[in-house]
């Protein structure tokens, strides 16, 4: 079997949907390890990436004015049980132009695998930027996930990124976003992730509201069993007149996990507002009590719980 | 057979007794309004019944359908056919108002509840039953799912007040709802025209049953009260 094919298999094991890369009008990028596999771009796409001595490196740009209509697919994976997989990214999505990229980060049989991911982003003025990350772990927790990303978005543009990670072991999680907004930009960034056994997850995400009127949401949730350790600090500015941002944690924790979390909100303009709320402990009892009015088991209204701020 | 028999209930929270050998019955199929002002007691009798966490009668008995319920836990008073709509409804991330209707019932029509609360489906089936509801449309979405649970017993704590508070007229609506069920309901309320609705009323003072008989004259009754907070003092019952 292929690289490609068995990459392929372990996405569509993962529930994703191979047929993308067969259809001309969805762009995708596939790199297994440091291979590129497959690569297929749509009009107003330019992609243009390469097998380097470090990794993979792509340079990505959206001209202007283009919509991309359907989602550019980004497959990345180790199937291997040990191995390191680097990518850097570039990534430009010129004037009113848009595009949601989908990230399938595939790594199934890992016990010593790194997987690092390093973004440069900027999205210009008027331009929207979607990126969901789906990664689809083993149960083995041998991995370290490291990604991270510097975003700016110019004038009117907008950024939506959304990361979940609730499918196998995490291993060693450490995001470090940060991302700077314009004049009217908005964002938001989302982040799910369910730890299990001895997973450690770090995650760090910034918000620089520095244009007129930008908008900023952080928002995090994350699930933590058995002996799952998390640390979350969400860190939002308000630099300029009009800014509003939020930073919004919360943080479910069973058995012997421990979960911190660190909201750090500054506010240098007189005129910008940035709030923050966390909330971190065992399940709600209320919930609880509530589901199993209606019929369910603790161990159901639990599983429902937690299924439930993760989705 | 009663449905539902409290006897000599006694339940107090540090010095404070706040149920003092309270004793009611609710019939099969009866709607039994308990009426009485802040602070008598009435959400503890309802987490009493329930079989709420830390609620646990110091003496008396709770029987239903002939068997004493006192160390049952809630699931398993659940299971019997009691169920509860708490005063103000927990909001839930990530879980659609269609699935919490169908919570224990995946085969039911949850458009048909939710029109029953006066809810239009194609507006809310797909809505997360979370904090973007006010506290008017989830109380509603609470009195939906419990109505799809088809109860023998559905306790209903206050679910005419708050801020978004439903209509007498919606409040009529579900109670004749749960009443075609064949569903006996508690009613919990510190309204008096609430109390018109039902088969029979109560009212309760300082964790005592003061009065209870045809719903006119226990409303009247109330109206009469010296108090409008329960401090067991002022008024002339306890």
């Amino acid at each position: 079997m292929s690289d490609l094919d068995a990459l392929m298999k372990a996405f569509g094991e993962a529930g994703g949907d191979k047929a993308i890369l067969g259809n001309n009008e969805i762009a995708h990028l596939v790199a297994s390890g440091h291979k590129l596999l497959s690569m297929k771009s749509v009009e107003g796409l330019e992609v243009d990436a390469r097998e380097t001595m470090a990794g993979i490196s792509a340079k990505v740009t959206v001209k202007e004015g283009i919509r991309i209509k359907n989602p550019v697919h980004l497959c990345f994976g180790v199937l291997h049980k040990k191995g390191t997989q680097k990518i850097k990214m570039d990534v430009r999505l010129e004037k009113n132009s848009s595009a949601h990229f989908i990230a399938h980060c595939i790594f199934p049989n890992a016990e010593k695998v790194r997987h690092i991911m390093d973004a440069v982003v900027e999205i210009g003025e008027g331009a929207e930027m979607r990126y969901s990350e789906t990664h689809f772990h083993g149960l083995y927790g041998g991995i370290e996930v490291i990604p991270k990303s510097i975003v700016k978005i110019g004038k009117n543009g907008r950024y939506f990124t959304d990361f979940t990670l609730t499918t196998g072991r995490v291993g060693k999680l450490d995001i470090d976003y940060s991302v700077e907004a314009g004049e009217n930009a908005v964002t938001e960034l989302t982040a799910r992730v369910f730890g299990h056994a001895n997973d450690e997850i770090n995650i760090k995400e910034r918000v620089v509201l520095a244009g007129k009127n930008s908008r900023g949401l952080i928002k995090t949730r994350v699930a933590l069993e058995d002996e799952a350790k998390a640390e979350v600090t969400g860190i939002t500015e308000g630099n300029a007149e009009g800014a509003r941002g939020h930073v919004d944690c919360m943080e479910i924790v069973k058995d012997n996990a421990t979960a911190k979390a660190i909201p750090i909100v500054s506010v240098i303009h007189p005129l910008a507002k940035v709030t923050h709320e966390a909330a971190i402990g065992s399940v709600d009892k209320r919930q609880m009590e509530t589901l199993m009015a209606h019929g369910l088991t603790p161990e159901e209204a639990v599983d429902l719980i937690v299924k439930g701020i993760l989705k | 057979m009663l449905l539902l028999e409290i006897d000599g209930l006694t339940y107090g929270a540090g010095d404070k007794t706040i149920l003092d050998d309270f004793s009611m019955t609710i019939e099969p199929s009866e709607v039994h309004a308990l009426l009485g002002t802040n602070g008598t007691g009435k959400s503890t009798l309802a987490y009493l019944i329930m079989g709420c966490e830390g609620y646990m009668p110091s003496s008396g008995e709770i029987i239903f359908e002939g068997k004493t319920i006192n160390t049952l836990k809630i699931q398993e008073r659940s299971k019997l056919g009691i169920t509860m709509a708490w005063q103000e409804p927990v909001r839930f991330e990530g879980i659609s108002v269609s699935d919490y209707l169908r919570l224990k019932n995946k085969d039911i029509n949850p458009s048909y509840y939710l029109e029953m609360v006066g809810l239009h489906p194609e507006l809310y089936l797909h809505r997360m039953v979370d904090k973007s509801l006010s506290g008017g449309e989830r109380k509603r979405i609470e009195l939906a799912s419990i109505l799809a649970l088809n109860p023998k017993l559905a306790i209903l704590d206050e679910p005419d007040s708050g801020i978004d508070m439903l209509s007498t007229q919606d409040i009529v609506n579900v109670i004749s709802a749960f009443k075609d069920n064949g569903s006996s309901v508690l009613l919990i309320t510190h309204r008096e025209e609430i109390v018109l609705i039902a088969d029979r009323a109560s009212q309760i003072c300082n964790g005592k049953i003061v009065c209870t008989g045809n719903p006119d004259k226990v409303a009247e009754y109330y109206k009469s009260r010296k108090c409008f907070v329960c401090d067991g003092e002022v008024c002339a019952y306890v």
